[in-house]
């Protein structure tokens, strides 16, 4: 079964048409990219997997079922910014997944509960390399450390799609090399779908199993918004990414 | 020769300069004050800085012949606890109200043109209705005060949090939170330290409508005292009690500063 499957998707905002035409499906597994020039959708298409936007004509699938109206913890999400929470120190950023989970009423666990999510979130952070900074609050982190955060605080919910929506826009070159070892890592390990939008052609064909390539086919220089942007190309690029390895 | 904008006075300087306009202020005082008792001993306009202390202190450390009570303190005891009950009502209904609002959008729809409409009167106006409905007692002013205040905070607060990043409300969802997680999780402990800066911003306002109330209806009160020896022209009660008053308004607001920079290490912080 399809993770998740788009059947002739259109999304359009009053007279302009965003996307138009978009067929695609993904496996467990796979890692896609989305690239294209800026404006192209694939950003509002990310935002339709994460379930806050719905498209204006055609279906969405999510394992072979209506697609989920809103966010939920079966598809994680890591931006560009503002995805930690500011008020809570490293580990009870990633704990928190858990104590929604297992605490309804406070959304807080104490005790032996605690200490249990604890050894799990611990394990975590040694995986995303933030073991040392468990004690330090949000402001205190690095731009790339912040993501590792991000990042963590989804995996402890193991979801079974992650969402990145151009995670290491804002870092400098040599911090996004390291996340990109970080993101394979985990990849490799844990085999979930991952969609991840960027404008970074060659992190595309890195890290990708496979590359999206939006933009539009036609164009009308009268009326730019007459036409939405579809995949035009779906580039199989797994084999270069093992050999790169 | 650095253009205007880049010139910066030295730690000392600024010091210095800080300190000039309340010196000018005190000399200028000092001065006029002294030339009208030259001419009339009995001046009560511009008491001299001797009288003010003087009766001050007959108003801090003398009990009162009429109810054996410390003055000062006692108005000062009442005043504020006047006070802070109607900010602390103010503040937990802004609390409740702001966040509801802030996150339920069918609650935005329902509440927030009524609470708009009420921050918009003006409260002085509603003085009268809450004298003929709540008498003149305590109840009234402590009222007042909350309906000057508790539009304007909880405006403020609902304003804060449509402030805080659509990412991070969407991020927590993916983590599995429901509504009520959400607010109790992370909506009122982002939202707490914001909560202290919107009383910090309307303590002024609470004061007005504070010593409004008992400049009409009371029998003790630090607004009630200035008012009552106004009778009397006695500057030398007038000036100090409002240097007190401005004296308490700032304490306020430093301890609130302090208390929200202690607590809450990370706010005001990406």
């Amino acid at each position: 079964m399809n993770l998740v499957e788009a059947h002739n998707i259109w999304k359009s905002y009053g007279d302009t048409i965003v996307l138009e035409h978009v067929n695609f499906s993904m496996k467990d597994g796979e890692f896609c990219t989305l690239v294209g020039p800026s404006g192209c959708g694939k950003t509002t298409f990310l935002r339709m997997l994460l379930g806050i936007e719905v498209p204006s004509k055609g279906k969405l699938l999510f394992e072979g079922k209506d697609y989920p109206q809103e966010p939920s913890d079966e598809r994680g999400i890591v931006f560009q910014r503002y995805s930690t929470l500011s008020h809570l120190n490293v580990i009870d950023n990633v704990i928190i997944g858990m104590e929604f989970e297992q605490s309804q009423l406070f959304g807080k666990l104490f005790g032996k509960a605690k200490k249990r999510v604890y050894e799990k979130a611990e394990e975590i952070l040694c995986a995303v390399g933030l073991q040392d900074a468990k004690y330090q609050y949000p402001h205190e982190l690095s731009g790339g450390m912040k993501q590792r955060l991000s990042i963590a605080q989804s995996l402890i919910k193991q979801p079974k799609l992650l969402l990145l929506d151009e995670p290491f826009g804002a870092l400098d070159p040599g911090i996004s090399i390291d996340m990109h070892e970080l993101l394979l890592d985990i990849h490799a390990k844990l085999n979930f779908g991952v969609v991840m939008v960027t404008h970074d052609i060659s992190e595309a064909f890195k890290l990708g199993t496979r590359v999206l390539v939006f933009d539009k086919v036609k164009t009308d220089k009268e009326y730019p918004n007459r036409f939405g942007s579809t995949i035009v190309n779906d580039i199989d690029s797994s084999k270069g990414r093992k050999n790169e390895k | 020769m650095k253009r205007l904008i880049n010139q910066a006075p030295s730690k000392m300087t600024n010091m210095f300069l800080g300190l000039l306009p309340f010196l000018l202020i005190l000399v200028v005082y000092m001065g006029s004050s002294n030339a009208r008792l030259a001419e009339n001993p009995n001046d009560k306009l511009l008491p001299s800085i001797e009288k003010c202390i003087g009766s001050m202190s007959k108003m801090a450390f003398e009990k009162s012949k009429r109810s054996g009570d410390y003055i000062l303190l006692n108005d000062t005891l009442s005043s504020l606890r006047r006070l802070a009950m109607g900010v602390c009502i103010s503040a937990l209904f802004a609390l409740v109200i702001g966040i509801a609002i802030g996150v339920v959008p069918y609650l935005t729809s329902t509440l927030s043109p009524l609470i708009w409409f009420f921050s918009l009167i003006p409260t002085m106006a509603i003085l009268p209705i809450l004298f003929i409905v709540f008498g003149l007692g305590e109840l009234s002013k402590v009222v007042l005060i909350i309906l000057g205040v508790a539009p304007i905070m909880t405006r403020e607060i609902y304003q804060r949090v449509k402030e805080i990043p659509s990412e991070q409300i969407i991020k927590v969802q993916t983590l599995g939170a429901n509504t009520w997680q959400i607010i109790t999780r992370v909506m009122i402990p982002q939202i707490f330290p914001r909560l202290i800066d919107a009383i910090r911003i309307t303590l002024g306002t609470a004061w007005i409508f504070l010593i409004s109330a008992e400049a009409i209806a009371a029998t003790e009160g630090l607004g009630y005292r200035i008012f009552l020896v106004r009778r009397y022209l006695a500057m030398d009660v007038i000036l100090p009690y409002v240097i007190w008053i401005t004296f308490l308004a700032f304490l306020i607001d430093f301890i609130l500063k302090q208390f929200n920079q202690r607590l809450f290490p990370w706010f005001g912080k990406e």
